[in-house]
């Protein structure tokens, strides 16, 4: 599969990051190296060999339901640019 | 042209929890804003999340209610987008390998206008688990939205159908029986208002007889089965106007107005891949066992289904009575205790869906906050079937027992309801009428069944009601000779 700078653009576009003409290239040309490895890596042969999701054998830990977390409001928002009556606040937001 | 709506249902049902999806923040509705939003609920960096036990166990429930195939092993993936409740900049969701995979949901739609009620299969694509998104609140301050991360991580199964329903009334039934499922099954609390059962619906029309499905518009955040009914017709109606006046549907996602009754766009959805999904590296894969499915299977009620066709074979019950008595888990529990409780099923039956269903309607209450319980009335019910009281007499009994008037035979005696069925007393108050009746007893005699009738009913007033209506006809038949 080969890129192009519009699907730079468009990734870059999908992950709120400011790409310049000059960083698109040179970003182009890394995930187009990123991609040629995975490509020689499909030429394996994986025949009868089980995907992983995971690079580790072991499955996942599971936590009681129970209440553990206390009320920090205030040291997190203490932090927060904006805030009030206990919201954050963020630039107006509507669909 | 003949057109066909085809419908298919995505629900998101919030398992009832204590605690988050993967955090222990609590889940309790209507909290203070951002006082239940831990470090994982806003994403300070570096947190790690760790699934909740009980969530999962809720998913195994609903995979055995509809007898699903279950992944034994199941991924966490991200869905990556920008919005501000969203911290992270993705939700966790499963995405290639969902805890529950395929699985079936009869429903029973009710009869309409020009259709008989009718029995479907409606097949499941999938179940998986994920976690809520926080909430925007509008308004508050100028120029600014106001972010509560209270519900970020809240546990979520959601449930997907195929594109199996062709009506607004066969989306509803669906979801009507999704709904008590879910609470049936005890993983969800089913309260619509406060969001914890919402239905996207998206919905095409094509021409009927065509193969090809047309393009799809999803109707997001259905709350209320009537506005779930109400889109869908609006919907349907738009879209074949559009294309009949030479348009073309666009797939889009829509918002259903309540005051207006229809659905306006809300954006024209972007290609699937935009989520880019990846598997979270943050967490393992999910195993479920045999083991744990048998646990979990345990724990479970009986089943809509299997408790309908038990109280058919055991209780020789009509399947409109155990279908009435099984359309919710409290219906059916009262029913169950009633029965236990000794009382002779198809009489039980009678009453629940009469008398209790009548007034439980009339005062709008749940069958849970019945002032009468399921033992109250199997002694009122034993009160009958011995002939301590007529059936007449029992409702005022059962009237009593709503009222809090105290126990059954405490209000037989203080209302003065009890039956007589001593022979002696019953004879004398025969021999009363008949001689203050000489007409009508002739009229008998000549051959007029009716004036029988008439001569009961008197006999019956004379006791004040409380005369045994069958010793009372076998008596005054006898004596008429």
């Amino acid at each position: 599969m080969a890129l192009n700078l519009d699907d730079i653009k468009r990734i870059a576009h999908l992950a709120r990051i400011e790409v310049s003409d000059n960083e698109a290239q040179e970003t182009l040309n890394k995930l187009s190296g990123i991609l040629g490895l995975i490509e020689q890596m499909q030429a394996v042969d994986t025949t009868g060999i089980e995907p992983m999701s995971h690079s580790q054998d072991v499955t996942q830990r599971l936590r009681e339901d129970v209440v553990t977390a206390t009320n920090q409001r205030e040291l997190f928002q203490s932090i927060a640019p904006a805030t009030q009556d206990g919201l954050y606040l963020v630039p107006k937001v509507i669909e | 042209m003949q057109w066909e709506v085809v419908i298919g249902l995505e629900t998101h049902v919030q398992l009832q929890t204590k605690s988050k999806q993967f955090s222990g923040a609590s889940t309790t509705y209507g909290a203070e804003p951002n006082t239940q939003a831990c470090e994982v609920s806003i994403a300070l960096p570096g947190v790690l999340p760790v699934l909740n036990k009980k969530a999962v166990e809720c998913a195994i429930k609903f995979g055995l209610a509809i007898d699903a195939e279950m992944a034994p092993r199941s991924v966490f993936s991200r869905k990556n987008y920008f919005y501000p409740d969203l911290p992270k900049g993705y939700q966790i969701s499963q995405f290639e390998l969902p805890v529950v995979g395929k699985g079936q949901i009869t429903i029973q739609v009710p009869a309409g206008k020009n259709t008989q009620a009718y029995e479907k299969v409606i097949n499941i694509t999938r179940a998986h688990l994920e976690e809520d998104a926080g909430k925007s609140v509008h308004g508050a301050v100028e120029g600014m939205s106001g972010i509560d991360l209270n519900r970020a991580g809240t546990p979520l199964l959601e449930i997907v159908t195929e594109p199996d329903m062709r009506s607004a009334a066969e989306a509803v039934a669906y979801a009507k029986k999704l709904h008590e499922l879910v609470q049936w099954i005890g993983i969800c609390d089913g309260n619509m208002q406060e969001g914890s059962f919402r239905c996207d619906v998206n919905v095409s029309v094509r021409p009927k007889g065509t193969e090809k499905f047309g393009t799809r518009r999803e109707i997001k955040n259905l709350n209320s089965f009537k506005f779930m009914q109400q889109a869908i017709e609006y919907e349907t109606q738009w879209q074949i106007e559009t294309l009949e006046d030479g348009g073309t549907i666009q797939q889009a996602t829509v918002l259903f107005n309540p005051d207006t009754g229809e659905t306006r766009a809300m954006r024209t959805k972007e290609e699937a891949n935009d989520y880019r999904y990846f598997p979270d590296p943050d967490l393992l894969p999910l195993e479920v066992t045999e083991a744990d499915k048998a646990r979990v299977k345990a724990e479970m009620p009986e089943l809509p289904q299997a408790l309908q066709a038990r109280l058919i074979s055991e209780y020789q019950l009509s399947s409109y009575d155990a279908s009435t008595l099984t359309s919710s888990r409290s219906l059916a529990d009262y029913f169950v205790s009633l029965v236990n409780a000794g009382a002779e099923p198809k009489q039980a039956a009678n009453w629940v869906m009469g008398a209790l269903s009548a007034k439980l309607n009339a005062e709008e209450r749940t069958i849970v906050d019945s002032p009468v319980t399921a033992v109250q009335l199997a002694a009122l019910l034993k009160r009958i079937a011995d002939n301590t009281i007529s059936n007449n007499a029992a409702k005022q009994v059962f009237e009593g027992l709503w009222a809090g008037e105290g126990e059954v035979d405490a209000i037989i005696e203080a209302k003065g309801l009890k039956q007589v069925s001593d022979t002696g007393a019953i004879e004398a108050i025969i021999n009363e009428v008949l001689a203050a009746n000489q007409a009508m007893v002739d009229e008998y005699k000549s051959g007029k069944e009716k004036a029988f009738n008439a001569l009961v009913g008197q006999c019956m007033k004379a006791s004040k009601g409380k005369a045994n209506p069958a010793q009372v006809n076998e008596t005054l038949k006898k004596m008429l000779g």
